[in-house]
């Protein structure tokens, strides 16, 4: 088939249409992210870039503690934040899918998804009122007389930054179990139970590992995205609590040091590539292994 | 009877995701500087103070831009991939489809930093409201695929072949049959994109120029105690903004639905 009959079929017409929107995609996020791979190799020389090719950056990234100490607590923040959503939002999702009647669930949907779609800045401050030292918990817990002082591990520290994260990426965890235990054959459910499997053998028999591929979907869009907040640290983390994220906009925003910022976010990037490929694979041998 | 554990605890999980939200008006329209319970009277003093602030007014007024050029160059993308994902396949397409979709996964600080490369360092542009809707439409263009994909998936495509046999030409056959069958689903998509861009933070503050958008502007203000109930107020506006767009959103989504034919089986992703 030469090029000109192609670009008459259906095929070709399709190709042609996915044109504009591959190109884009392709000049503002794929060569831009070669530029970053490109800067890391390169340094800053106080206003100018020396493009020499180097490791410095990344030497530097492994000699000072301070760059590893943040990457550790941005993969354990966000490592704690996943396991927290996702263990949070399976009763949700399975409830919807399995107890809420059809012509309710996109109502249930609705208003899950609302809060996602508010301000994420506003939000994460109103943790803040939540949490914070005259906050909602602590004046309502002084106020009852069950505590004399405001309690003072809950703002300014890590635990912050993992409670307001659980709830902002709440909503991009239930949708994948959801729409992942909604394509379960129901009969499947019902064969379980007549062969003389319990509620709860049929669950963790049947159901979860069917649903396998939606908790999967909900770890990755939960863990990925994490790792790139730098808000939530900035304004509930206090000082030890800031993340990986922080130092990237410091490196850029502040100390004008784009190719030792644009190290710092590769070696983030092939650290959360790697996590996720490992976690996929041994997810399809665990389910390989039972099947 | 069965699930009513499931039931309850849903429904605390529903008021654990609206706690931060129901607080917004509470601290609006409350008459003290300091956020925090107990709560002293009423007093509207905030939204007017709101109003008053030119600066913001400014900052409003670039979200706004940036969200509507944002809103139509996002679902205008969004809707060629759409129509080519419902089309033949060829050699590839999964694949660009695919890698069109990525910037829904990837952390948004990376695909800040990389345009603020290739923007500042190596074209060596002045960053302005330009440079921020680029970014806006790269990370909301899969949203509005997702969502015309749904509108375009449950087409006929019997239908547009009819209006071909019966002589339109095969534009005028999309403009005057698929067109308003999917507008619906372009409206839903703008809303959505609409609403995306203008809450979105961790790439306009890398990106913004000299005149910073909303949430860049709100991101200032947090510092200052003095200024936190008009941040407040403007949360508030926000939120019922936000959901007043949603709510049109998912209304023209469900109608578009319906004129497909199709049954309703979930919510915008």
């Amino acid at each position: 088939m030469g090029l000109g009959s192609f670009a008459k079929s259906e095929g070709g017409r399709a190709a042609t249409l996915l044109a504009p929107p591959f190109l884009y995609a392709l000049a503002l996020l794929a060569l831009p992210i070669l530029a970053v791979v490109l800067f890391s190799f390169w340094t800053q020389d106080f206003m100018t870039i020396d493009t020499r090719f180097t490791l410095a950056n990344y030497r530097e990234f492994f000699d000072k503690p301070i760059y590893g100490v943040l990457l550790g607590r941005s993969l354990m923040v966000s490592g704690i934040v996943t396991l927290v959503t996702v263990l949070l939002a399976y009763p949700v999702a399975y409830f919807l899918s399995f107890h809420v009647p059809s012509h309710r669930k996109s109502l249930w949907l609705f208003l899950i998804t609302i809060p996602f779609w508010t301000s994420y800045l506003i939000r994460v401050f109103l943790w803040k009122v939540i949490l914070g030292y005259n906050g909602v918990i602590n004046s309502g817990l002084v106020g009852a007389g069950i505590i004399d002082e405001p309690l003072s591990f809950i703002l300014y520290n890590v635990n912050a930054v993992i409670i307001t994260l659980a709830h902002a990426f709440a909503p991009f965890a239930i949708l994948p179990i959801f729409v992942a235990l909604e394509k379960i054959d129901r009969s499947l459910i019902e064969a379980s139970r007549d062969l003389g499997e319990t509620r709860l053998t049929t669950f963790f028999r049947v159901t979860l590992p069917l649903s396998m591929p939606g908790l999967v979907a909900a770890v990755l869009i939960v863990f990925i995205p994490t790792i790139g907040d730098y808000v939530t640290p900035e304004l509930m983390g206090g000082a030890g609590g800031k993340l990986i994220a922080n130092m990237i906009q410091t490196q850029f925003l502040q100390l004008n040091n784009a190719p030792m910022g644009a190290a710092i976010a590769m070696v983030a990037m092939v650290c959360v590539t790697a996590i996720a490929l490992v976690f996929v694979a041994l997810n399809r041998r665990w389910l390989r292994g039972r099947g | 009877m069965r699930g009513a554990p499931l039931r309850v605890y849903a429904i605390l999980y529903l008021l654990f995701l609206y706690a931060p939200i129901t607080l917004l008006p509470l601290f609006a329209f409350n008459d003290a500087t300091i956020i925090a319970f107990p709560l002293s009277g009423f007093t509207t003093h905030w939204f007017t103070d709101l109003v008053a602030n030119a600066a913001l007014r400014q900052a409003v007024g670039n979200s706004l831009f940036i969200a509507a050029m944002t809103a139509i160059f996002a679902t205008l993308l969004g809707l060629c991939a759409a129509r080519a994902g419902a089309m033949a396949r060829f050699p590839g397409k999964g694949g660009i489809i695919g890698f069109v979709m990525l910037p829904l996964v990837l952390p948004e600080i990376i695909v800040a930093v990389s345009l603020l490369i290739v923007l500042r360092q190596v074209l060596g542009l002045n960053l302005n409201n330009w440079t921020v809707i680029s970014a806006h439409v790269l990370i909301c263009t899969p949203f509005s695929i997702a969502i015309l994909n749904g509108a375009f998936q449950n087409l006929d495509p019997s239908i547009e072949e009819a209006a071909m046999d019966l002589g339109e030409s095969r534009f005028s056959a999309f403009r005057l049959v698929t067109l308003p069958l999917v507008m619906p689903g372009i409206i839903s998509s703008m809303l959505i994109a609409f609403t995306i861009s203008l809450d979105e933070f961790i790439i306009a503050f890398f990106l913004t120029g000299a005149n910073p958008t909303m949430p860049v502007y709100i991101w200032g203000l947090l510092r200052f105690p003095a200024q936190l109930p008009v941040v407040m107020a403007l949360g508030t506006i926000l939120v019922a903004l936000s959901v007043t767009l949603l709510i049109i959103a998912e209304l023209f989504r469900r109608r578009g639905l319906a004129r497909a034919g199709i049954k309703d089986t979930g919510g915008f992703l």
